[in-house]
């Protein structure tokens, strides 16, 4: 467009090892400012696009944490980049997906988040979404009460409680809604991000992005959402994914992130059944080859780790396996339709439940929700068949009235 | 109406129960039967209706600046917020309702003046939809083992059961009057279900007035009989649905339960289903919870357990599975009491029908469940409802806990159930809603004496005419989850145990999902339907085309016009769809844009409120007809499936949690 250009100031990895070759910034940064806005953020990676709402022109861009430290460093570079993405007279919002005190230790650490006397136009919103180890840790608590064969139910609802793990669904769920919520309704721009930009951000900027964009709720867009905000944005899948939930061993960097992204689109899929073109098995697919596949897909840390590995010439994609004909049927959703509109979900504690498709998988008889399934599918072919025979009939009719209207002339 | 002291009030706000900052402005009338809050200015003037019979609680609240505070909250889960600028008005009104709300005599219950405009035979016919001698026909009695017992004729035995139940056929009238007085108020043990395949059946009873060691041989006797009625088995269970403690306690005053010394041939169980005070408690603390403004996750998970809801719903259908099991898998005989024998015993032995009989789990079953287990053997509607002012303490959620029994294993067995969701909320309704006059009362005899059937019209009359809302497009009844007996996993199974949000949250319609699953399926299956119908008229106006050109050619081109338009669903999938409040942090922010730029969400709030109801009598527009919905529109629309007098609510607005 006239505002965002293609650059490929990344092209052989060398200012940002976890971004792609090409990224989307505004059109009036340099490549050389872009160098310098690289310097001036978390491991290199400066703002970029996320995001661009088509009906506003509004745009999402994600970043890591300013390196401001605690003497409050300034970067002109940057605040000319992030300033740039705004049309003008407008103004943004920075969603920083730390709490406050989080953000504020961060300083020490050379760390921060952007003061508002620099970026006057921009008004920052703290939400703290919890990371690694505690996401860990809740993960292993959840799946050790799933497992859990007493029959007490008084034990299964603290369990559940003291897992936490609904209430990091509620945080990201909550935060993302916030995030669309000034796109489409506020008609302002957003700046996501947190520490690194890598995990929390890309659960933020996907999720609004399943909420604001039709094409992100279909199988297509979907898998091309992941590989942009998760592969792409160098989400470290090798990392964050190693050991799942029946590690003994502390792996630092372990952490259920992308877990929790598709259990927050399954919430949204559960309150929205006909808005989405592929179904629960989709999603349960997608979590169980982020841990273990066959497919190269999942592999490596990022684009550079990935190239690096010759990955795309030596395996397999997962998505060209999805996308066959034969597969692609057990993904779709038999009641889809497909939606245009911003769907806005609910996140009152009433309207979340827990994935039992993913943690009760085994312990629970699931041959009569299959069932289930089934007949929903059933009810919709044979809809389509009469559809279609009728179509057929009326147009042999037509045919057969012309042809005795013409005779009639005759 | 001589309650009423203050018909009218205006200006009065209601506010939104989600959302403090939403309240809208208009006023509030006090009818005979309603209050009715109709909204100022807008054009759709929402009103809001409540039946003074679903008012549960009136709270005034201290008086603020903008005004008094009242709250109502009702029997149905609903709760309404309103403000009222006088406090002299709020003190009027507060007063009135509190009066109307508890009527004194069963002529001030709305169905004494209900009139759907149904001709006598009409409603004569709809008293007949549920006819229990036909159900017990259908079990299969009388037969060689059980037959109808007359005792009871004038409720001479026994005022709370009904004049006819069946007995078996060797228990002599000696035997089932000397029962008789050995059971707390006279309820001797009475067929409830009996299984044709194996003969096993399932009684019900009040306990015995054994104390520590009283015996009465013709219960003995009687015990013995239901056994015999059942030869393929040697023995028969006795469950005792209470916990073991509240037996033994009940011992002391003279009570308690069966001896297995004394008794031949019986098992003796209990199942520990806590009592009516303990249930009242526990939905109590739930609704607490409910409505807890912006709840944490923690918040609402710690106190759905703290309710302890969740595990009595668990016991009451564990007791129901090991009932089922025993009669369908062991071929046992199940004799089931509590203390009183109507409370717990029906919500275990209704369970158990409904998983071991396919046809309880149709539409018409489902009543004549209801009408059997509980109508008919004397459950106290009245009391445990409140329809007439009475004792507080004799208040409880029990057949509540029944239909929540049913609603989990809808959502275990999604195609077993002819019915949906829609049917369990409407038939819990009017449990409280005094509307119809099916639920009156505490026994058949009283029901009897008030010639219900006369003055008053029969809700199943009334469900079965708009059967269509209820239906499960999931249910086939060829199905295999219709065959027979369902079984439910029994280990472990806690975790399937779910919070009921369309129940308990029914008005909360921001909490809900907003696409029904249901409701798509069905427009779905009225489509294939009409398309049914078209492809038949099709295919003989082809037919006689075909004929009549190679009769005589006429031009036939009026047929043309005939040709019906079938309306294939082209509609967007259209929602209306607001974002809720996701931050506080919001609000501060300068330059919020009166721009939105989204007409299109915007607009379809408005499309959103034709809310899809069965019930004219439920719904704001009472005097609207009811069958105008627009069945092959197939957007689903998400809250407008419920019967609802909340209409005054906007549907898609719920706060959240601010960061």
């Amino acid at each position: 467009t006239d505002e965002w250009r293609l650059s490929c100031i990344n092209k052989e990895f060398s200012v940002c090892p976890s971004y792609p070759p090409v990224v989307i910034v505004p059109k009036c940064i340099t490549d050389e400012e872009l160098r310098k806005v690289a310097m001036f953020r978390h491991s290199s990676r400066f703002p970029v696009l996320s995001y661009y709402h088509r009906k506003n022109g509004m745009v999402m861009m994600r970043s890591s944490q300013p390196l401001t430290g605690t003497n409050g460093r300034r970067c002109k570079e940057d605040e000319k980049l992030i300033n740039a993405s705004l049309r003008p007279g407008k103004r943004g919002y920075i969603i920083d997906t730390r709490s406050l005190n989080v953000a504020q230790q961060a300083r020490a650490k050379g760390g921060g988040f952007e003061q508002e006397v620099h970026y006057p136009q921009w008004r920052r919103i703290h939400k703290g979404i919890e990371r690694f180890n505690i996401l860990q840790e809740s993960l292993i608590k959840l799946v050790e009460a799933c497992n859990d064969q007493s029959h007490n139910m008084d034990r299964w609802l603290s369990k559940l409680e003291a897992s936490n793990w609904l209430t990091h669904v509620k945080e990201i769920l909550t935060t993302a809604c916030l995030a669309a919520q000034c796109i489409d309704r506020e008609g302002a721009s957003v700046l996501v991000h947190g520490t690194e930009g890598t995990d929390s951000t890309l659960q933020v900027t996907s999720l609004a992005q399943i909420i604001l964009d039709p094409r992100c709720r279909t199988i297509r867009g979907f898998e091309s959402l992941v590989v942009r905000e998760w592969l792409q944005a160098g989400h470290p899948f090798q990392q964050r994914c190693a050991q799942s939930a029946y590690s003994n061993s502390k792996q630092k960097w372990e952490a259920p992130v992308f877990l929790l992204f598709l259990d927050c689109v399954w919430q949204i899929l559960r309150q929205f059944p006909c808005s989405f073109e592929f179904n629960e098995q989709f999603l349960i697919t997608l979590f169980e080859h982020s841990y273990a596949s066959q497919f190269g897909t999942f592999l490596g840390n990022n684009e550079s780790e990935r190239a690096k590995l010759k990955l795309p010439q030596k395996t397999m994609s997962l998505w060209s396996w999805v996308n066959r004909k034969e597969e692609l049927s057990k993904f779709q959703n038999p009641i889809y339709e497909a939606n245009s509109l911003v769907i806005w979900p609910a996140v009152a504690p009433q309207s979340l439940q827990l994935w039992a498709g993913v943690f009760l998988r085994w312990n629970r008889p699931s041959q009569y929700l299959e069932e289930a399934q089934e007949e929903m599918v059933k009810i919709i072919r044979y809809n389509k068949e009469l559809q279609d025979k009728v179509k057929v009939l009326r147009r042999h009719l037509a045919e057969v009235e012309a042809a005795g209207r013409a005779q009639g002339n005759l | 109406m001589e309650h009423i002291r203050m018909p009218k009030v205006e200006n009065v706000r209601l506010l939104d129960r989600l959302s403090s900052r939403k309240a809208v402005v208009g006023t509030l009338y006090l009818t005979a039967t309603h209050v009715i809050f109709v909204e100022n200015g807008s054009e759709t003037r929402k009103e809001t209706w409540v039946l003074h019979s679903q008012i549960s609680s009136i709270e005034k609240q201290a008086t603020t600046a903008t005004g008094c505070p009242l709250v109502i909250r009702c029997k149905n889960f609903q709760v309404i917020q309103l403000v009222i600028p006088q406090e002299r008005d709020c003190h009027d009104v507060y007063i009135s309702l509190i009066r109307l709300a508890r009527p004194v005599k069963y002529e001030e219950l709305y169905c004494f003046s209900f009139n759907p405009k149904l001709d006598k035979e009409e409603r004569e016919q709809g008293w007949k939809l549920v006819d229990l001698n036909e159900e017990y026909n259908r079990m299969g009695v009388p037969n060689n083992y059980w037959q109808i017992c007359d005792v009871n004729r004038d409720y001479g035995v026994c005022d709370s059961y009904p004049t006819e139940v069946y007995v078996p056929k060797s228990a002599t009238a000696h035997i089932i009057v000397g029962s008789s007085k050995f059971r707390s108020r006279r309820r001797f043990p009475a067929l409830s279900y009996y299984c044709k395949d194996n003969n096993a059946s399932i009684c019900r009873s009040s306990q015995p007035l054994s104390g520590f060691s009283a015996r009465c041989l013709e219960d003995e006797q009687m015990l013995q009989a239901i056994r015999k009625a059942n030869p393929g088995s040697d023995f028969i269970y006795v469950v005792d649905t209470r916990p073991k403690l509240n037996a033994m306690a009940n011992r002391a005053a003279g009570k308690g339960y069966e001896n297995e010394d004394n008794y031949s041939n019986i098992k003796f169980q209990f199942i520990g289903i806590e009592n009516i005070h303990v249930m009242r408690n526990s939905l109590q603390k739930m609704l607490e919870v409910c409505e807890l403004k912006s709840p944490s996750m923690s918040d609402f998970l710690w106190g759905l357990e703290n309710s302890g809801w969740l595990k009595h719903i668990k016991a009451i259908m564990d007791a129901g599975i090991f009932i089922a099991k025993a009669v369908a898998e062991e071929g046992v005989s199940v004799l089931v009491h509590c203390s009183d024998g109507w409370d717990r015993t029906a919500q275990v032995c209704s369970v158990a029908s409904l998983l071991l009989d396919p046809y309880y789990r149709t539409m018409k079953g489902f009543m004549v469940l209801i009408e059997k287990d509980w109508v008919s053997f004397g459950h106290k509607f009245n009391h445990r409802y409140g329809n007439l002012d009475g004792d507080p303490k004799e208040i409880s959620p029990v057949i509540d806990q029944f239909i929540e029994c049913v609603w989990q294993l809808m959502e275990q067995f999604p195609c077993a159930f002819e019915f949906n969701e829609r049917f369990l909320i409407h038939i819990q309704h009017h449990i409280y809603s005094c509307q119809f006059g099916n639920f009156l009362c505490n026994s058949q005899k009283e029901r009897r004496e008030l010639k219900i059937q006369e003055r008053t019209y029969s809700l199943w009359a009334h469900l079965w005419k708009n059967r269509a809302d209820y239906l499960n497009p999931l249910y086939r009844s060829d199905h295999s989850q219709n065959q027979g007996t369902l079984h439910p996993q029994i280990a472990p199974c806690n975790f399937l145990y779910k919070f009921w949000s369309g129940m308990y949250n029914r008005f909360e319609k921001g909490l809900h999902p907003r696409q029904s699953v249901t409701d798509y399926l069905m427009a779905v299956k009225e489509e294939t339907q009409q398309l049914e119908e078209e492809l038949e008229v099709l295919g003989e106006r082809l037919e006689n085309l075909q004929k009549s050109q190679l009769g005589d050619n006429k031009v036939k081109s009026k047929q043309q016009d005939q040709s019906k338009q079938l309306r294939l669903s082209t509609s967007n999938n259209s929602l209306a769809n607001t974002p809720q409040e996701y931050s506080n942090d919001l609000k501060s922010f300068p330059s919020r844009s009166p721009s939105q730029g989204d007409e299109e969400d915007s607009a379809l709030i408005l499309t959103q409120d034709n809310l899809k109801s069965s019930d004219p009598d439920l719904s704001a527009n009472s005097d609207q007809e009811s069958g105008v919905e627009d069945l092959s529109c197939r957007s689903p629309s998400g809250g407008g499936c419920l019967p609802s007098e909340d209409s005054g609510k906007d549907s898609d607005e719920a706060v959240f949690l601010a960061g």
